[in-house]
């Protein structure tokens, strides 16, 4: 008699398993991409990559974790600032990159205990202010120069071509890690307990959520995530300026990314990524208008199609193609007896 | 003595954070909501104004007056076409709307005024620069008298509109619980449009003495957010005369930083925010500890 024989939980559908398939076959391909494409063509791929990775940051942080910062730029300049201090402190550049991208998860972790129980917009400025405060103290550093600068000059160790190939890999591997680590957190307990949070956070505490767990996870590979970008930028960029890494446009990009994508579902910022990867090739050289544009379009996209491109689609469609959530079909023992209810 | 100018001196550059930072603070009491776009309309404003000093030759103050009803209808339809659809969507929406409109602001002011930084000052002669002597060193320039008498009339003016007017009654009955005052009468999308018409009219104040107290650029707006928001913050949200407090006391923060070490102006001002907002929640925390404590013993 029990009301469950009726409905059964489904978690991979055939498309979402086809899709992840070709996904990860896309992947392997993209592996091999410097051995036909061009050097400029695999730079381009190399940022497309990093844009993922800060969408889909952004995205876990709020669309999951209802947590709008406009301060992820701090985290983004930190790694790549302590990849540059490493890395004149002898450590070998690429691990520095790596360990740059560590140091950021670390620094998220000492705020989360301050951050996390800020609210709203309060949480949205206030880590604003920390990027600021990261932005004025990385000044300081003799290294660094104030806003003049400074370069990863270990780098230079490799020839143009070599380094290339490798940023290539090292973002094409980060991308895949990064993506495949939110993939699986949010498929788990994780992304249960953030869904609960973000619809009412009294009753989910109630529930036994740990709340502050919860988000401080989420943070915390956020905040390594954009860590991350930040180091692989420096490696195709090598000249650290501490106001193009701490600059708040990189928040801009983000939003934009993950509004327009769909905000909130795990498809939508990788989608959204491309748009904007699209819309800086065709644009880029406009300057100001396509900022203007990108404003625009995210208001735009934030007032009249919240859920963004995948969100629509998913929801007009019933499409899952990268399941984090769980799906109930009504089952054959419908047929069994007289519907209740 | 040093030490005594540089505190004078942050008390009244807390006179122009107040200034700036009411229209966020009223906002924010009525609306719960926090403008993004703040900064980038009080630099509009300050474009405006000179723009209509640099044709006409008038003075900065008779522009404003001119300004200040256009910068209404503006907020009057930020509220109308953004706010009021995103309001009704949660929380984190307004946020994202409101940081696409500083997106394009900044960007169209580029457009139209380019990258020259540009200043009210050498349109109001001596008013820049002359000032009074307070005796010892210190001088207080009347510009600065000026704005904070202008920020002190601007909360009292709204603390009075808030506590002694029909609008001001109907505002904080929607800030209380905005159901209850749909039901006895309140029109709440008017009231909110008003709301908003104040607060940008107050930003555009705001942002003309910005341009008469310093040189104004295109993307000024996201440093004069960031200021306001946290005298807004540390006077504690949604109150007027905190924001004054709060603006002082970042003003003193950042005058006494910059004398301590040359980068310590905008350091200081951002710890002394973020350490407030720190001792906040933990006096917050220990509060809900010891009640849990005394609940458990009871």
């Amino acid at each position: 008699m029990s009301a469950d024989s009726r409905f059964s939980v489904q978690r991979w559908t055939p498309v979402s398993a086809a899709s992840v398939a070709t996904l990860v076959a896309l992947c392997v391909a993209l592996a091999f991409a410097p051995l036909l494409l061009g050097a400029n063509a695999i730079d381009r791929l190399t940022t497309l990559f990093i844009y993922v990775i800060l969408a889909t940051m952004w995205n876990a942080l709020a669309g999951y974790g209802g947590l709008v910062s406009v301060g992820q730029q701090a985290f983004f300049g930190i790694g790549a600032y302590a990849a540059i201090r490493l890395s004149s402190f002898g450590v070998g550049v690429y691990p520095a990159l790596l360990l740059g991208a560590a140091f950021a998860g670390l620094v998220a972790l000492v705020l989360s205990p301050f951050a996390l129980r800020l609210r709203g917009g309060e949480f949205a400025i206030g880590m604003w202010v920390v990027a600021e405060l990261c932005h004025l103290l990385v000044n300081l550093d003799h290294l660094i120069q104030g806003e003049t600068g400074t370069s990863l000059i270990a780098l230079n160790a490799f020839a143009p071509g070599a380094r290339r190939e490798y940023n290539y890999w090292l973002a094409l591997t980060s991308m895949v890690a990064l993506v495949g680590l939110m993939f699986s957190l949010l498929r788990g307990r994780l992304g249960s307990s953030m869904q609960a949070i973000r619809d009412s956070e009294e009753a989910a505490a109630s529930l036994g959520v740990r709340v502050l767990a919860a988000k401080r996870l989420l943070f915390v590979v956020a905040g390594a995530g954009c860590g991350l970008a930040g180091t692989l930028y420096l490696a195709t960029e090598i000249s650290f300026q501490p106001a193009s890494y701490f600059g708040v446009q990189w928040t801009a990009y983000m939003i934009f990314m993950a509004l327009v994508g769909g905000l909130g579902t795990f498809e939508g910022p990788i989608i959204g990524a491309l748009v904007f990867f699209c819309m800086e090739s065709l644009f880029g050289a406009s300057g100001v208008w396509y900022l203007v544009g990108l404003g625009a379009t995210a208001v735009v996209f934030a007032l009249y199609l919240p859920r963004g491109l995948w969100g629509t689609i998913e929801k007009r469609f019933g499409l899952r193609l990268l399941p984090v959530g769980y799906r109930v079909n009504q089952g054959k023992s419908d047929a069994d007896g007289p519907a209740r209810n | 003595m040093i030490w005594i100018n540089q505190i004078v001196q942050g008390v009244l550059l807390g006179g122009y954070y107040a200034l700036i930072a009411c229209g966020l603070s009223f906002m924010f009491g009525v609306m719960r909501i926090i403008n993004l776009a703040h900064g980038d309309l009080a630099v509009l404003a300050a474009y405006l104004v000179w723009a209509i000093v640099d044709h006409s030759g008038m003075s900065p103050f008779l522009a404003l007056a001119l300004v200040l009803p256009l910068m209404g209808a503006l907020g009057w339809l930020i509220q109308r076409l953004m706010l009021e659809r995103s309001l009704r969507s949660g929380m984190l929406v307004p946020l994202l709307t409101t940081f696409g409109l500083a997106i394009v602001i900044q960007n169209l002011l580029f457009v139209q005024f380019g990258a020259d930084s540009r200043s009210l000052a050498p349109a109001i002669g001596d008013l820049a620069f002359d000032s009074w002597s307070i005796g010892g060193q210190i001088y207080i320039s009347h510009l600065a008298g000026l704005t904070f008498l202008v920020a002190l009339l601007m909360l009292g003016g709204l603390q009075l509109l808030l506590t002694r007017t029909p609008l001001g009654r109907s505002i904080r009955a929607i800030a209380e619980d905005p159901d209850t005052a749909e039901l006895v009468g309140i029109n709440s999308r008017a009231v909110y449009a008003a709301a908003a018409a104040i607060a940008v009219m107050t930003v555009a104040v705001g942002g003309t003495f910005l341009g008469m107290r310093a040189t104004f650029a295109p993307y000024a707006g996201p440093a004069q957010l960031i200021f306001a928001f946290e005298a807004v913050v540390i006077g504690g949200l949604g109150s007027m005369w905190g924001t004054l407090i709060g603006g002082i006391v970042l003003g003193v923060a950042q005058n006494v930083g910059a004398q301590i070490a040359p980068n310590g102006f905008l350091i200081a001002g951002h710890v002394v925010f973020l350490g407030v907002l720190g001792a906040r929640l933990a006096s917050g925390n220990t509060r809900r500890r010891i009640r849990a404590l005394l609940g458990r013993a009871a």
